[in-house]
């Protein structure tokens, strides 16, 4: 026996016998929840209305885990000789959580705060099959998430802060003090939609009629793979415009203009007018999503008005 | 007691030794849960019986109940399947010889202290029969494993054992516990230590678990028991700690001596032993496990040479104040 061994024993019976005396680490999870870390990462919740079908986080997701279908409908115009528009309407909006890898970038790559991390983690299934939530359960887990960090004291404002305290256009007479958007944003909005049909370019008529021709009528679940098929001549380039009109804020601001109250997205009165103006110069901005879908019927749902004839 | 026929107080004691091997083993193998787990930062069994998880053994036991009880094709079948209740017999005759207090005992014995030890060095013998009938590589070097560390310690078990009946003048339990005085704690010092650890030996218990060693060759002698008979294997060995508990309660922290010794002397016994225990719970979760070869050597090179000391001075001692 050497020497250092009778220290060494001494020792060890000293650590046992204070770890005796301490509190256990052990975490008595099924009876006692655990206390989670802010922004843990336990499931991808969805807010069904700020989703306007883009697509970005199907694209950018690392392995293909979210499916989203969708379709177009139109939208009377508000007001009398006023352009009908179009928007999407979610039909289907899955995460296969059996290949999610908890990423996180389709959260980060979405331009409308449709997805958000929640620590909810309790889904484990007995299949595998069984990890694929559909938006139902996925909109279900919203009320789980938490709500956003607090701003780090001396830190810049918000960048929707900033653009409501932005003075308002010379134009807009009305109100004009920050902090009045909500009260002014109906009138202001409605004076920019009238200019639209009143500038009557040639351009954005004819796609408007042009869309309302194909595209379903205002009927949500149901048509948009009927009509589809019979208006597809499948052209081959398109895909260049489509995702050039992409820009977010465009569509942001056609959201406005139809005139959905629960549904309008944040934008406070300096950017809608200005995404209201860049989607009257363009007319088509809300046509132009690609509803890649990956069910086997999805090639025949892109319909796409300009690549079209 | 002496009111009742003789039939019937040898059934009353005999079911009080029974109940007593049934409960107490039990109690110091729950204490070990218990207590290893806080000591490596655990909570132990939580659910068992609601409380704590008192009742896990319990359910252990029945879970044990329900396996299948398979014996080797090649074993040595008698052998094998009688192995269980030599290794756990030996236990209940010595827990019937060990008294709690000089009234609260199963029997009386004169020599109690050499029927013990003989009876003690049994045990073995099953560790060695189940070994030999496994018919399996990993179960014959456990069981000589077994063999060999029983042969060394119990040698100086016998050294130290023998110090304490030399000071006490007596081969009887309760005369040993009645003869001790406090000062013995120092007295007997050395002797108690090399008890302890040769009893720690002769249970195999951590951090003489070589016989078991997991890691080396699966689990001895028990590799190849499943169900009732390996539980039993295993109330064995808490069996052997309560004993050897109790044993060292009696022998040198004086039994039943303490307040109300009159009316309480046997709860001072248990509750001595109870820490004994504890004592060798606690070594098995610090120490890691000893080699072949330093076990041995701590035997011959330490142990034996201590209790030959141990003897000499409580020779000295006895021939000084007699």
């Amino acid at each position: 026996m050497g020497d250092g061994i009778l220290p060494g024993l001494v020792k060890g019976l000293a650590t046992t016998a204070k770890s005796l005396t301490r509190h256990t680490h052990t975490a008595e999870y099924p009876d006692v929840s655990p206390a989670l870390p802010p922004r843990s990462r336990g499931v991808i919740a969805l807010t069904e209305e700020n989703c306007t079908s883009c697509m970005l986080c199907a694209r950018e997701c690392p392995d293909w885990c979210i499916y989203i279908d969708s379709h177009k409908e139109e939208l009377p115009p508000t007001t009398p000789g006023g352009r009908a528009r179009q928007r999407n309407v979610l039909d289907r909006f899955a995460i296969d959580f059996s290949l999610c890898m908890y990423c996180g970038i389709c959260i980060e790559v979405c331009p409308f705060d449709a997805l958000h991390w929640s620590p909810e983690f309790e889904y484990a299934e007995l299949d595998i099959r069984d990890l694929l939530h559909e938006k139902d359960r996925l909109g279900a887990w919203m009320a789980t998430v938490p709500a956003p960090p607090a701003l780090d004291p001396g830190s810049a404002d918000p960048a929707e802060v900033t653009a409501a305290a932005k003075p308002p256009r010379a134009a807009g007479a009305a109100g004009g003090t920050r902090g009045a958007g909500a009260a002014v944003r109906p009138t202001r909005v409605r004076k920019e939609a009238t200019p639209a049909p009143a500038g009557t370019t040639t351009p954005p008529t004819t796609d408007a009629t042009r869309s309302t021709t194909d595209s379903t009528p205002s009927t949500a679940t149901a048509p948009s793979t009927e009509t589809a098929p019979t208006a597809t001549p499948r052209p081959a380039t398109p895909a260049a415009e489509q995702t050039r009109v992409m820009p977010a804020v465009e569509r942001t601001a056609a959201f406005p203009v139809v005139e959905q109250p629960p549904v309008t997205p944040p934008a406070d009165g300096a950017e809608a007018e200005q995404a209201a103006d860049q989607a009257a110069a363009h007319g088509d901005s809300t046509q132009v999503l690609p509803t890649v879908s990956t069910d086997s019927a999805a090639p025949t749902e892109r319909t796409d008005e300009e690549g079209r004839e | 007691m002496s009111g009742l026929p003789p039939w019937l107080e040898v059934v009353v004691r005999a079911v009080a030794v029974l109940a007593a091997f049934l409960v107490l083993p039990l109690l110091v193998g729950q204490t070990e849960h218990k207590v290893m787990a806080h000591m490596q930062g655990r909570l132990g069994p939580m659910y068992a019986g609601g409380f704590h998880g008192w009742a896990q053994l319990v359910a252990d036991g029945v879970k044990f109940v329900q396996k299948e009880d398979i014996t080797p094709a090649k074993a040595d079948r008698w052998a094998f399947r009688l192995a269980p209740f030599v290794a756990l017999i030996p236990y209940l005759m010595a827990l019937a010889v060990i008294p709690l207090s000089p009234t609260v005992v199963g029997a009386d014995v004169d020599a109690s202290v050499v029927l013990v030890l003989a009876v003690i060095g049994v045990g073995v013998i099953g560790t060695l029969m189940a070994g030999w009938a496994s018919a399996n590589k990993y179960s014959l070097l456990g069981a000589m494993r077994a063999a060999a560390q029983l042969v060394s310690y119990e040698l100086p078990m016998v050294l130290a054992v023998a110090s304490v009946a030399l000071a006490a003048g007596s081969l009887s339990l309760v005369s040993i516990a009645e003869a001790w005085k406090p000062w013995w704690l120092l007295w007997q010092l050395p002797g108690a230590i090399v008890f302890l650890v040769a009893a720690l030996a002769e249970l195999q218990r951590p951090p003489f678990d070589m016989p078991l060693a997991d890691s080396e060759i699966v689990f001895g002698a028990f590799t190849e028991y499943t169900g009732l008979r390996f539980a039993f294997f295993l109330l064995a060995e808490y069996a052997g700690i309560v004993v050897m508990s109790l044993l060292f309660a009696v022998l040198y922290l004086g039994g039943w001596s303490g307040p109300f010794e009159q009316w309480l002397g046997w709860l001072w016994t248990l509750l001595k032993g109870f820490l004994v225990a504890v004592v060798v719970i606690w070594l098995r979760v610090s120490w890691p496990r000893m080699r072949e070869d330093q076990l041995q050597r701590l035997a011959w090179v330490w142990l034996v040479p201590i209790a030959l000391l141990q003897l000499a001075l409580t020779a000295v001692g006895v021939v000084m104040t007699s």
